[in-house]
């Protein structure tokens, strides 16, 4: 079993460049609530706007969990970002271990922006996909999907 | 394949089960192996093991007089189809406010 990329695509009525900095500035403002790693509730989801910036929430008890940073800052057109959390819910800091979100900001008219998200690169985090078309070795960097999984089943 | 995700869904929302499958990650197990690492009792673990062989995350065969259970592939690419689903939904919402009076754009030079 090859791990297919995710891709997902939206079209949004504004301008690139506000494309742009409400996905990154604004993370907070729309980021969904239920989406989250540590026990509290959510209190603040941030992208720190700038190259090598942090990509992290913040619970209500006050502590903060990276999920990743930004490995490509290229406004208003694309940032690429990591994704560190491994299979065992844990921010892992080797950056070989990461799997990558790409979203890319395309001008269709003054006010038509199309969003292209990718999330790829999952067998990063740990054991190969062969090991987990095989059955044998566990699910590497799946486990950490199957925690966010189960962080949305108790939400 | 919406129902099987929700499936899924339900059978990790208790924390044992979460367990299990972590424990599942290092290789196939038995029953009383899953038992003796989990502070779960070897029925509870052969109940859990049921709701997740129904749910599509594991799966079993026998192995001389033991019966092994191991992470099903299939199962983890059902995980990615939500993750999939979640992204969806970070993208609409995303688009929601993109879109909305109260982030104005601001006029570009």
């Amino acid at each position: 079993m090859t791990l297919e990329p995710i891709r997902k695509t939206i079209t949004v009525a504004c301008s690139r460049e506000h494309a742009f900095k409400t996905y990154t500035e604004a993370f907070d403002s729309w980021w969904p609530r239920e989406h989250h790693i540590g026990q509290g509730d959510l209190a603040e989801a941030v992208l720190e706007p700038k190259p090598g910036g942090r990509w992290y929430e913040r619970t209500t008890d006050g502590s903060e969990c990276d999920w990743g940073e930004v490995l490509v800052w290229e406004p208003p057109a694309r940032v690429v970002l990591t994704w560190r959390i491994d299979g065992d819910w844990k921010v892992d800091p080797d950056p070989a271990h990461a799997s990558e979100i790409e979203v890319r900001f395309v001008e269709e008219g003054p006010r038509s922006t199309r969003v292209e998200l990718e999330h790829r690169a999952f067998e990063r985090h740990g054991e190969t996909a062969a090991k987990v078309h095989d059955g044998v070795s566990g699910d590497g960097g799946h486990g950490g999907l199957l925690k966010l999984f189960a962080e949305k089943a108790v939400a | 394949m919406a129902a099987y995700g929700s499936d899924q869904l339900a059978a990790l929302a208790d924390p044992s089960r979460r367990a299990i499958v972590e424990a599942l990650r290092a290789g196939p197990r038995a029953v009383g192996e899953l038992a003796a690492d989990l502070p779960i009792s070897r029925p509870a673990v052969s109940q859990h093991l049921k709701v997740l062989k129904a749910a599509g995350l594991v799966a079993d065969r026998a192995e001389g007089t033991k019966r092994l259970y191991r992470l099903e592939p299939d199962g983890i690419a059902a995980v990615r189809a939500y993750l999939d689903r979640m992204w969806s939904d970070a993208l609409k919402s995303f688009a929601d406010l993109a879109e909305s009076p109260e982030s104005p754009e601001e006029e570009q030079p």
